[in-house]
C-alpha cells in the first residue's frame, strides 16, 4: 500500500516537473516581451514615438542626435526585398523539380545537401559575400561600392533556398497522387500539372514557405553586418552601402555602450522594431500552415 | 472535310510538341536551380581553402590573438567555443527533452498544451539576435552574470531549446501506440513507460536534434556579440581540473570569453589583408566542424531509420 502512494506522488511529481520544463517556453517568450518593452519604455521617454517612426535620419551616437528608424527599416527591406528576389522563385522551382521531377536517387543527395546551405554559419557567408563575391560584382558594375546592399542580398538568398524549399516541397507533396494522376489522365504534361494543379492545390503551404524565407531575412544579421557597410543611409539603391536594423544592434554591441544610457536603449528599440516585423510575419505564416491541414 | 482534319491533327501536333519542349526545359531548369545551392557551397569551400589553407597549422591552434597577424591563432577561441558548448548542451538538451515528452506523452489537448505549441513554433522564428538582446537585459544585468561564458551558453541554449523539443516530438510521435499500450496492459506507470520504452526507442532522433542544434549554435555570433563577449582575449579561462580538493571547479563559468565566429568576425573587420587570410582560416575550421557534424546527425538519422522497423 505505501509503495503504492510513493509510486503515486513520484508520478505526479515527474509530471509537474515535466510540465514546468514546458511551460518554460512561454516565460521565454514573456521575457523576451518584457525586457524589449521595458527598455523601449525607456527609450521613447526620451524621444518622441513620432519623431522615432518617421524621422528620416538615424545618427544616435552624433552629438546632435536624431532618432529616426526610418533608413534601418528601408535598408532592412532593401537587402530583404533582393534576397527574397533570389530565394523566392529558385526556392519554388527546386521545390517543384525535388517533388514532381526528379528521381529518388537525387532526391536522396539533394535534399540533405541543400540542407547544409542553411547549417554554414552565417559569417562564414559574410566573408565570402565581402571577399569573394563583391569584388567579382565589381567586374561587372564599377560603381558598385566596397560594402552595398547587392552582395549579402544575393548570398542570404542563396542561403535560404533550403527554407523555401523543404516547407514548399511537403505541401506539394501532401497533395493527393489521385489529384495528379487525374492531370495526367487529360494528357497534361508535368509542367502543366506542376503550375495549374499543384501550385494551386498548394498555395497554402507554398506561402508559409515564402513567409518563412522572408522572415529568416529580416532577421538574418552577420552577412550584412559584415558586406553591407554600417551606413545608415535612406536609400533604394542596392549598389550602396546600407545598414539594417540587425547591423545596427551589432554594431552598437561591439563598441563599449554604458549600461541604461540613451545609445544602450537604441538597440532595444531596434530590437523591438525587428520582433514585431518578424512576430507578424510568423503568425501570418503560422495561420496558412494551419490552413494546409484543412484543404484535402 | 480530310483536308481540314490533316491541318488540325498537325496543330494538335505541334501544341503537344510545344509543351513536350516546355517540359525538357523545366526539367533542366529545375536540375540547375537545385544546383545552384552546391555550386555556392562548393566555391565557397575552395575559395576558403585558397585563401586559409596554408594558415593552418599547429601553430594557429595554440595562439592567442595577437596585433600581428602570422602570430596569432585560434587558441581562446576554440577553448571558449567548447566550454560554451557544454553550457549549451546543458541547459538546452535536458529541458528540451522534459518538454517535448510532456507535450508528446502527457499533455491533454487544451488551450494550454496548444498554447504551448504556438509559442514554440513562433520561438523557433525569432531573429537570433532577439535572443542577444533578451540575454543582456536578463543574465547581464538583471541576474548580474556579467559578460561571461554562462551567459553565452545559456543565450545559445534557448537559442537551440526549440529544436530540441521538435526533434524530441517527431521522434516520439513515431512509436506507434502498440508499444505503450504494451507497457500499460503489464502494470507499467506512465513515468516507467516513458523512461523504459519512449526514450530509448526515441533516442536516434533526439541524439539528432541535439547535433543539429549545437552545430547551429557554434556558429551563432550575433547574439554573442551582443552581451558583449570580448573581441581579443589572450588569456584561457580558469582551468575546470584542480590539484586540491574537491578536484574541480566552476570559476570558468563566469570568466570572460571569446568564440570562433567572433574571432573570424573580429579579423575580416580588420582592414590589412594579412588578417583576412587568418579569418579564412577561421573559417575553414568552423566550417568543417557544422559540416562534420551535421553529416554525423544525417549518418545517425540514416542508420536509426534503417534499424528499427515496427
Amino acid at each position: 500500500m505505501r509503495k503504492r502512494t510513493y509510486l503515486k506522488l513520484k508520478e505526479r511529481g515527474i509530471e509537474f516537473s515535466l510540465l514546468l520544463s514546458a511551460l518554460s517556453s512561454i516565460f521565454i517568450t514573456l521575457s523576451i516581451v518584457f525586457i524589449l518593452l521595458y527598455e523601449a519604455l525607456g527609450f521613447f521617454k526620451d524621444v518622441s514615438i513620432w519623431e522615432f517612426l518617421t524621422g528620416k535620419q538615424w545618427t544616435p551616437l552624433f552629438a546632435q542626435p536624431k532618432f529616426g528608424i526610418l533608413p534601418l527599416v528601408t535598408g532592412t527591406l532593401l537587402v530583404t526585398g533582393i534576397a527574397v528576389a533570389v530565394a523566392l522563385p529558385v526556392g519554388l522551382i527546386v521545390a517543384i523539380y525535388l517533388s514532381e521531377y526528379a528521381p529518388f536517387r537525387i532526391k536522396e543527395v539533394a535534399k540533405p545537401i541543400l540542407e547544409l546551405l542553411a547549417a554554414v554559419p552565417t559569417v562564414v557567408y559574410g566573408y565570402f559575400a565581402l571577399l569573394f563575391l563583391t569584388p567579382i560584382l565589381q567586374k561587372f558594375i564599377p560603381n558598385l561600392s566596397g560594402f552595398n546592399a547587392l552582395s549579402p542580398g544575393i548570398i542570404m538568398g542563396i542561403m535560404i533556398i533550403p527554407y523555401v524549399s523543404s516547407v514548399s516541397e511537403d505541401s506539394m507533396k501532401a497533395v493527393p497522387m489521385h489529384i495528379r494522376e487525374g492531370s495526367y489522365a487529360m494528357g497534361a504534361t508535368k509542367f502543366q500539372t506542376a503550375f495549374k494543379v499543384i501550385i494551386p492545390s498548394a498555395f497554402s503551404g507554398i506561402a508559409a514557405a515564402f513567409i518563412i524565407g522572408i522572415s529568416r531575412a529580416i532577421g538574418e544579421t552577420m552577412v550584412v553586418a559584415i558586406a553591407a557597410g554600417m551606413m545608415p543611409n535612406l536609400t533604394l539603391n542596392p549598389l550602396e552601402p546600407i545598414q539594417t536594423l540587425t547591423a545596427y544592434i551589432v554594431g552598437v554591441s561591439l563598441g563599449d555602450v554604458p549600461h541604461g544610457t540613451v545609445e544602450y536603449k537604441t538597440i532595444f528599440a531596434a530590437g523591438i522594431t525587428l520582433f514585431f516585423m518578424t512576430l507578424s510575419l510568423n503568425i501570418l505564416g503560422f495561420w496558412f500552415r494551419r490552413k494546409i491541414r484543412e484543404v484535402y | 472535310m480530310p483536308m481540314d482534319n490533316d491541318k488540325n491533327i498537325q496543330e494538335i501536333r505541334k501544341k503537344i510538341a510545344l509543351n513536350k519542349l516546355r517540359d525538357h526545359l523545366f526539367w533542366i531548369i529545375g536540375l540547375l536551380s537545385t544546383l545552384i545551392g552546391f555550386v555556392l557551397l562548393f566555391t565557397l569551400i575552395i575559395d576558403l581553402l585558397i585563401d586559409g589553407f596554408p594558415r593552418l597549422g599547429w601553430q594557429f591552434f595554440t595562439s592567442y590573438p595577437s596585433r600581428f597577424p602570422e602570430k596569432a591563432g585560434i587558441l581562446s577561441a576554440w577553448v571558449g567555443t567548447t566550454l560554451v558548448m557544454i553550457v549549451t548542451a546543458a541547459a538546452a538538451v535536458p529541458l528540451g527533452i522534459a518538454a517535448g515528452i510532456y507535450l508528446e506523452e502527457y499533455g491533454k489537448k487544451n488551450w494550454l498544451t496548444n498554447l504551448i505549441e504556438i509559442n514554440m513554433n513562433n520561438l523557433a522564428g525569432v531573429p537570433s539576435i532577439i535572443y542577444g538582446l533578451l540575454a543582456l537585459g536578463l543574465f547581464v544585468y538583471y541576474l548580474k552574470f556579467g559578460e561571461s561564458i554562462l551567459t553565452g551558453g545559456l543565450t545559445l541554449g534557448l537559442l537551440i531549446l526549440p529544436m530540441v523539443v521538435i526533434a524530441t516530438r517527431e521522434s516520439i510521435r513515431a512509436i506507434p501506440n502498440s508499444i505503450r499500450e504494451a507497457s500499460y496492459a503489464l502494470g507499467a506507470t506512465k513515468w516507467q513507460t516513458v523512461k523504459d520504452h519512449i526514450l530509448p526507442y526515441s533516442f536516434g532522433g533526439i541524439l539528432t536534434g541535439m547535433i543539429i542544434g549545437l552545430s547551429r549554435a557554434i556558429g551563432e555570433t550575433a547574439p554573442i556579440i551582443t552581451i558583449g563577449a570580448l573581441t581579443f582575449i589572450a588569456f584561457l579561462p580558469s582551468s575546470p581540473v584542480t590539484s586540491e580538493f574537491p578536484f574541480f571547479s566552476f570559476k570558468w563559468l563566469l570568466d570572460p570569453f571569446t568564440v570562433m565566429p567572433i574571432q573570424m568576425f573580429n579579423w575580416i573587420s580588420r582592414p590589412q589583408t594579412a588578417f583576412h587570410i587568418n579569418a579564412a582560416a577561421a573559417g575553414i575550421v568552423l566550417l568543417l566542424l557544422t559540416l562534420l557534424m551535421n553529416g554525423f546527425a544525417v549518418y545517425l538519422r540514416y542508420r536509426f531509420r534503417k534499424r528499427i522497423k515496427w
